[in-house]
């Protein structure tokens, strides 16, 4: 019987209607968590994989020896690697694209690296609005290391005790 | 006030064409800021469900967001309307049309203040029943002209759905006008004079609540939308309307929210008086308030409650909402019907007098 009179109160009440709104009502007060992009920015981890980029030595050598681990790890098959012998005996790579649009940013070409050539940045806002940009040339990502290569060289640091 | 405009005009227009000049006034000064309010309250809805969800709302047109109506209407305006091929293009073009004059029509017996009202008319309530009762061809034809399963099967709940709410409404109507004694609306706010306590409110608390659910339903609103209901039917009776006659529809649904909370202000919550007649310090204090301010202060509050509702809960199912409408609404107010009965042959409260 008590339970029939608690249920019914419940019902005709409307109790569980205005719990309900006490809820939003509550929510409508509270700190709002949008993040108003352009303008705000969420903090990015040192080990963001983002816009790729080429590394230099700092006598201004560039690193990459075209081993080719990295097109080979490539899932995506997004790399494609010429190589040829330069002048001075070494091996150094003629050829080094990467095509923006079949990358996944798995990240593996730079874990696969021996000389922490090829790297993944914390760059993410770029876009392609046509076919052609999108192939990252050789001389694009080493313009693109040297130009980021202060931030790249930091993040790598906060990282090194983990590698 | 449009009676000295009128014999303004007359001193220098013909006769009859000081009338249509007075009628044509009088329709734009109400339709005009209603139009508005309309253009602001989608606003208010987006920012306010917005705020309960811990997000912020429109917030890029202008400061806040404010200037969002607009950008959304010269949008509507620019889209291409589409006629799906095997539509009925007349009744296709008809129905957005039949859809927003109702919701348009009814304002003319809605009283804003003492005296502030297009058309005193004597069976006002009458007239808002009979018009906001055609809003549902607005949605058949809609459906029907669409000539497209979804479109039919929206058109067919929302007939269902108005007609069986349409009840509802008309009975908690009906113990107002017990009381009131008149079906003049000017006349059913007067009747509540004397404080927050002389409001219809208190005897009719029941009736209030089933008033608001059923203008809700009316007004094809969450928790009541099963006629849009985009997880199952994608939009409804609308769902093959583009551009600025699927903006119309959106007006007219917008329009009777309005109108459902005035007619809640005006029935239950003393229209255009102050809740604090009557109390010594109180009155004096807010004695300021234009009697319009206190109307517009009871309208937005009630449909802050409406966004409020959107915000909160989920969809019926289609055969909850049958069974509220009639195996719980409809009993409750014929019950209170006869509580209302005895309460006026015993001149129960301050209400009956």
């Amino acid at each position: 019987m008590v339970r029939f009179l608690k249920h019914q109160i419940k019902t005709w009440g409307l109790l569980d209607l205005f719990r309900g709104m006490r809820v939003t009502g509550k929510y409508f007060f509270k700190r709002k968590i949008t993040v108003r992009y352009p303008e705000e920015k969420t903090p990015i981890s040192p080990r963001f994989r983002g816009h790729h980029a080429l590394r230099r030595y700092e006598n201004g050598e560039e690193r990459c020896i075209a081993c080719k681990l990295c097109e080979a790890v490539c899932p995506a098959n997004a790399i494609t690697i010429e190589s040829e012998e330069r002048e001075d005996g070494s091996r150094r790579t003629t050829q080094y694209d990467i095509d923006m649009f079949k990358c996944i940013y798995c990240g593996f070409c730079e874990e696969a690296c021996p000389v922490d050539a090829v790297v993944e940045t914390r760059v993410l806002e770029y876009a392609y609005l046509e076919r052609g940009p999108h192939i990252m040339t050789k001389d694009k990502l080493l313009e693109f290391g040297d130009k980021h290569e202060a931030q790249i060289a930091a993040d790598r640091a906060v990282d090194a005790k983990y590698r | 006030m449009f009676e000295t405009l009128q014999a303004f005009l007359s001193t220098f227009l013909f006769e009859w064409l000081a009338i249509l000049m007075t009628l044509v006034i009088q329709a734009v000064a109400v339709v005009l800021p209603i139009m508005l309010v309309v253009a602001w309250l989608t606003y208010a809805e987006r920012k306010v469900i917005g705020y309960m969800q811990a997000r912020m709302g429109p917030n890029r047109v202008g400061y806040f967001g404010l200037m969002q109506p607009i950008a959304d209407a010269i949008k509507l305006m620019n889209k291409e309307i589409i006629f799906p091929d095997q539509a009925n293009k007349f009744l296709f073009i008809i129905a957005p049309v039949l859809a927003i004059a109702p919701a348009v029509a009814a304002w003319a017996v809605i009283p804003f203040a003492d005296g502030m009202v297009v058309t005193d008319l004597n069976a006002g309530v009458l007239y808002i029943l009979a018009v906001s009762s055609i809003l549902v061809y607005g949605v058949i034809i809609a459906g029907w002209a669409s000539n497209s399963k979804y479109a039919f099967l929206g058109a067919m709940r929302g007939a269902a759905q108005k007609i069986s709410y349409e009840i509802a409404m008309g009975f908690a109507l009906v113990t107002v006008l017990m009381i009131a004694g008149s079906m003049n609306l000017t006349e059913i706010v007067k009747g509540q004079q004397g404080g927050i306590f002389n409001w219809y409110l208190l005897p009719l608390l029941p009736m209030f609540f089933v008033y608001f659910i059923s203008g809700l339903a009316e007004t094809n609103r969450t928790p009541f939308d099963v006629v849009e209901g985009e997880a199952e039917i994608v939009a409804g009776f609308h769902v093959d309307y583009s551009g600025m006659t699927f903006g119309i529809f959106m007006l007219a649904e917008y329009a009777m929210m309005i109108l459902i909370s005035f007619m809640t202000s005006i029935m239950f919550l003393g229209g255009w008086l102050s809740p604090f007649e009557g109390i010594p310090y109180l009155e004096a204090a807010f004695a300021w308030v234009p009697q319009l301010g206190w109307l517009a202060f009871k309208v937005s509050f009630l449909l802050f409650v409406f966004i409020w509702l959107r915000a909160t809960f989920p969809r019926y199912r289609y055969d909850q909402l049958m069974r509220l409408g009639w195996k719980v609404l409809i009993p409750v107010t014929i019950l209170w019907v006869f509580v209302v009965g005895v309460m006026k042959y015993f001149d129960f409260g301050p209400w009956f007098n």
